[in-house]
């Protein structure tokens, strides 16, 4: 006889143990954060020419960190004049030779990783356990796999003579500063490319450190060329006569707007844009690695990631389960100081990011969707949101169209296969998906199916240099990483 | 007493059937010294947005197929028209005011060229994909899987062989196409829909309309249910327009060459690329 | 097949009613193949991933003190001796002799001869004395002598009994076989706990570990215990993490918690506090209790009085201040 009635547990009530972590905050003074910095041109640090300056924000404090140069049109042509001086010198050394200094700076990076991490901690909110444990690694391999293919190009596909493209104007996002840059960076100075690259204005800081790695690696001036700023700086390095080449990660938005820009032009283009993935569970995943898929999906990095799995979509027949799993699983995050090395979410990049975390959470609920937080203490300073899960969406729903990025779920049902492709392609978006089920031939089925750049397969959000990464449909053009990564860089003749 | 020739009437290739232009309106095709040869359907926007339908329809088959399939229906395109060999080698002559012999020598190489195609079609994705050695206990695969439907404008000057240069390199992945054939030498791509309409080609993954270039263009270039835009038979004109309209929904673009190349020499299988995606496929490895 | 106790009806991917789960062999079977997978990928990145908690200061304190409370003192040697046993026993009783604030130990552990010898020891101490039995450890013995020699130990004076499984017929498929060997073994316990050691080293595989978590668990085990600490790979904390699970899940269907035990190979502090997190984060808080989770251990306690003395005074604890028994 099952009793289906129980209320009372078995079980006398415990008095629940408590255990708090106590603070385990990463030490800060491993950076030395100097209260203003130039623009890195031609190997040096440079006041600006027509720029002016701008503060860049802790996103947990709003503490001032730093006043940074913001590059003019004037600065954007002296630095690309001096990329373009060092292009000179930068192809002529042998392939070899650019290579190892390619595995100079993975090495240096490598050394000071942990600086590094803490500095990407400070400046963009992100914890401490991400930056060091994920992004760091990620970006010494990034060096490290690109170093090595500097001196074989002609094996690489292209054709056997590849030449490189010219200076490549970069332009690059908040949410993984240094990873991007080094995304950027690593295959344009592998394929005998130099550079000039835009951080994103509210993380400048490990860029200009990246500067001082240069130094250190004793790297050509010019060859890396940093020039901070905001949307009008980006605008004078796209629209600059001197580039041959604009590789863009950001938003679809701005994206277009390159595209336009180099519109009959012969500027090559690389774009790396937004994304609203789905998720799809079916009734036989692994489920708590799925819950873990998901939770790592979407919440990884605040949910700043342009290749979150936005949208859940769970079989319906395991639709409640599912959903109990992931909100008892969010109960356990810890959002607080993204030093401490237990906080799993940190601080929302910027004020008008959380602005619009907002009021898309706000849209949710007028729309009729079921918004689900855990309790979560939100420190007084900075900038926060709760993880957020929202039930009973529609596919119509802006939150489950619009990319929010930030840590908001949308939650949507299927009941057949065929339903779960349909509407996790029905999006203008294609840059990733996940799929969860332990039935193999479903997987590869699925997999051929969903039109994105990257399907990860009961797994989420992982990232690998040797892996090419790039959209389909509005989520851009282009692939960053691997064999594939070296193409926008180099000229490969032949009537393709 | 000679016989009076029967004309073909030039038609549009939509989805498999030949249609008039839905706009009634039809423009003079003529040899390049001015003679003229036939009419051709004078293809309107709605031409266009019915041949982009057509080819959205035709994506789920044509990319499903097999790769060994769609090498197996390029080379009977191959075959099929081995065998009207004559008439191309005329229609050519007489459009592109070349001799019978250089005339034949395109369509010969054109005949060629399919064949070469329906050879990759089972190769190309070999020789860019590729299993990625992670740093971890994952398998990971990238392939290059076609972009969906493509705007193309075939070459003005080599009508039968630059068309053929062109839809070619794009079909062969599994994309489908909507190619707009050379302005004034329009026939020899008409003549190929004949081919293609009995060569197991599905009805819409080739729709080939004629007409004006700078009528269809535009609407081709803004569609924003067409993936990428093929400009490569608009050498040496300015595309800045279309490129900018092709930016609304970031579409793939290839750019015009300066001028238009010589299609004889050997293609490039970079081109069949540059109409894929690059999927990377991961899963964990264990037990 | 009976059901040792009442269950209720539950929803979810672990669906369906647990007492028809038992009502026969071939639902049983039904049952424990129809468990969700797990993905060995994913519950070691997992574990990875909560090891980089990092436990400072009084939580610290707090999880040492936690841990010597959870130890199961054991030794399990052929060469055990009454003295040897005497002397654990002392050590149980009063950790470290320099400071009465260390708690004593959950139980000792040993083998059924040498219970008599830990009874009379711990009488009136509160520390469990706990028996191995069955066979133990391959377990390859015929069931009328599991079952005496569980009521042997119990009758020596056990209160509670680490059983070991039949993994010969768990490997083979017969899941039935396995469950009536836990069910007798329960009933020859008679008030003593259970303890059901499911060997997951020779299991070798996480969807094993999580179906003999729940056949041991639907047969009516208090604690499932990763191994004897006779086959490597002992505990590890992947392994930890998929019981864990399995007893979160079981007390969400039936309201009834159920206790995991790590054994073997787990010998430092920094581990034992890896293990904590686990248990709190993966089963919940409700866990972090001797009742519902033990290590059985034996050179781990040195090393938590150690570090527990760090916490304290500040300074790095020498080998020669803690005693070897």
């Amino acid at each position: 006889m099952t009793d289906t009635t129980t209320t009372t547990e078995a079980v006398p009530d415990l008095v629940t143990p408590t255990w708090e972590y106590a603070p385990a905050p990463q030490a800060r003074d491993l950076v030395d954060i100097a209260s203003s910095y130039g623009l890195f041109i031609g190997g040096e640090f440079v006041d600006p020419i027509d720029g002016g300056s701008f503060k860049t924000v802790s996103p947990s404090s709003e503490e001032v960190l730093a006043e940074v140069a913001e590059a003019g049109s004037e600065d954007i042509d002296r630095a690309v004049g001096a990329a373009r001086k060092a292009h000179g010198t930068w192809t002529g050394l042998s392939p070899a030779e650019r290579g190892k200094y390619l595995y100079r700076l993975a090495r240096i990076i490598q050394e000071r990783a942990r600086e590094l991490a803490v500095l990407e901690t400070l400046d963009n909110g992100k914890p401490i356990k991400e930056t060091r444990d994920v992004d760091l690694p990620l970006v010494a391999a990034h060096f490290f796999y690109y170093a090595g293919w500097a001196d074989k190009l002609q094996w690489a596909g292209f054709g056997p003579d590849p030449q490189p493209v010219g200076v490549a104007g970069q332009i690059i996002p908040w949410n993984f500063p240094l990873l991007m840059l080094a995304w950027k960076i690593a295959p344009a100075l592998a394929c005998g490319n130099t550079v000039v690259l835009k951080p994103a204005e509210t993380t400048p800081l490990t860029a200009l450190a990246f500067a001082d790695v240069c130094r250190q690696a004793d790297l050509p001036p010019g060859v890396v060329n940093i020039v901070t700023g905001a949307g009008e700086t980006g605008r004078h390095l796209v629209e600059h006569d001197g580039i041959d080449k604009v590789a863009f990660t950001g938003s679809t938005e701005v994206g277009k707007e390159i595209q336009r820009t180099l519109a009959g032009t012969e500027k090559r283009l690389t774009l790396e844009l937004g994304g609203k993935a789905a998720n799809v569970i079916f009734e036989d995943a692994p489920i708590d690695q799925a819950v873990e898929g998901i939770v790592n999906g979407i919440f990884f990095n605040q949910g700043h990631v342009c290749c979150a799995g936005s949208r859940l979509l769970v079989q319906e027949s395991v639709h409640d389960a599912v959903v109990e799993r992931l909100k008892r699983r969010i109960g356990t995050l810890r959002l607080g100081d993204p030093l401490d090395k237990n906080t799993d979410i940190g601080a929302i990049n910027s004020s008008q990011q959380l602005s619009k975390i907002t009021e898309l959470v706000a849209s949710g609920r007028d729309e009729g969707a079921d918004a689900w937080q855990p309790a979560c203490d939100i420190p007084d300073k900075g900038w926060w949101f709760p993880p957020t899960v929202f039930t009973n969406v529609s596919q119509s729903s802006r939150i489950a169209r619009e990319e929010i990025f930030g840590p908001v779920l949308s939650v949507l049902t299927f009941r057949t296969p065929d339903e779960a492709i349909e509407k996790a392609n029905n999006t203008p978006y294609g840059l990733s998906a996940g799929v969860w089920t332990e039935k193999g031939s479903r997987i590869l089925w699925m997999a051929q199916r969903l039109r994105a750049g990257v399907v990860w397969a009961n797994t989420f959000n992982r990232f690998d240099p040797t892996s090419p990464f790039g959209g389909y449909k509005e989520s851009g053009f282009g692939r960053e990483g691997g064999r594939h990564g070296l193409e926008p860089y180099l000229r490969t003749g032949g009537q393709a | 007493m000679s016989r009076l020739d029967v004309k073909k009437t030039y038609k549009l290739f939509i989805g498999g059937s030949f249609p008039r232009s839905e706009s009634g309106r039809s423009y003079e095709a003529t040899t390049p010294a001015g003679d003229f040869l036939a009419n051709a359907a004078l293809a309107s926007r709605k031409d266009a947005r019915d041949a982009v339908v057509a080819a959205r329809k035709a994506v789920p088959g044509w990319s499903g197929a097999t790769a060994y399939n769609r090498g197996q229906v390029l080379y009977r395109v191959a075959e099929m028209l081995e065998g009207r060999r004559d008439q191309f080698a005329a229609e050519v002559a007489a459009g592109e005011g070349v001799a019978e012999d250089a005339a034949s020598a395109q369509v010969d190489a054109a005949i060629d060229r399919w064949v070469w195609h329906a050879g990759w079609s089972d190769k190309f994705s070999q020789i860019d994909g590729a299993a990625n050695p992670i740093a971890g206990p994952y398998f990971n695969f990238s392939v290059p899987e076609p972009t969906g439907v493509v705007a193309a404008f075939a070459p003005q000057g080599s009508s039968l062989l630059g068309f053929v240069s062109v839809v070619a390199p794009i079909v062969v992945s599994g994309n489908t196409v909507v190619v707009v054939a050379s302005e004034e030498r329009p026939l020899p791509a008409m003549s190929l829909a004949e081919v293609l309409a009995t060569s197991d080609v599905p009805g819409g993954v080739v729709n080939i309309l004629t007409g004006s270039v700078d009528e269809l263009a535009p609407h081709l270039a803004a569609h924003m249910d067409v993936n990428a835009i093929d400009l490569t038979g608009l050498a040496g004109r300015d595309t800045t327009d279309l490129e900018r309209e092709a930016a609304e929904n970031v579409k793939r673009v290839v750019r015009p060459p300066a001028e238009e190349p010589s299609w004889e020499q050997v293609a490039d299988p970079r081109r069949i690329l540059r109409f894929t995606e690059t999927k990377t496929v991961w899963h964990p490895m264990g037990i | 097949m009976s059901l040792p106790t009442e269950h209720r009806a539950a929803t979810g991917p672990i669906a369906g009613d647990l007492a028809d789960a038992t009502s026969s062999e071939t639902a049983l079977r039904r049952f424990l193949l129809g468990l969700p997978g797990v993905d060995q990928v994913g519950v070691e990145e997992r574990a990875a991933d909560l090891a980089t908690r990092s436990i400072k200061k009084d939580s610290k304190l707090q999880a040492l003190d936690l841990a010597v409370r959870m130890t199961d003192l054991t030794t399990l040697e052929g060469q055990d001796t009454p003295g040897k046993v005497r002397a654990l026993c002392t050590k149980a009783r009063r950790p470290d002799p320099s400071d009465p604030d260390v708690p004593p130990v959950a139980a000792v552990c040993v083998y059924p001869d040498l219970v008599e010898v830990a009874a009379g020891e711990l009488e009136g101490t509160g520390i469990h004395v706990a028996s191995v039995a069955t066979g133990f450890p391959s377990g390859r013995t015929t069931l009328e002598v599991k079952v005496a020699d569980t009521e042997a130990a119990v009758a020596s004076g056990a209160d509670e009994v680490d059983m070991v499984i039949d993994r010969g017929a768990f490997l083979a498929g017969r899941y039935g076989q396995v469950f009536d060997e836990i069910v007798r073994v329960k009933d020859a316990c008679g008030s003593a706990h259970l303890k059901v050691i499911l060997e997951t080293g020779e299991l070798a595989t996480y969807d094993n570990v999580r179906r003999a978590s729940w056949l041991a668990l639907l047969a009516g085990a208090d604690f499932i215990k990763t191994s004897t600490g006779k086959v490597q790979p002992a505990s590890t904390r992947p392994v930890t993490l998929v019981m864990l699970e399995a007893v979160r899940d079981f007390h969400e269907i039936t309201g009834e918690r159920r206790g995991v035990k790590s054994a073997g190979g787990i010998r430092t502090a920094k581990d034992a506090i890896r293990y904590l997190v686990l248990v709190h984060e993966i089963a919940g808080p409700e866990w972090l209790t001797p009742d519902l989770y033990r290590f059985g251990a034996s050179s781990l306690l040195n090393d938590l009085l150690m570090q527990r003395s760090k916490q304290l005074t500040g300074r790095y604890a020498g080998r020669d201040y803690f005693t070897i028994d």
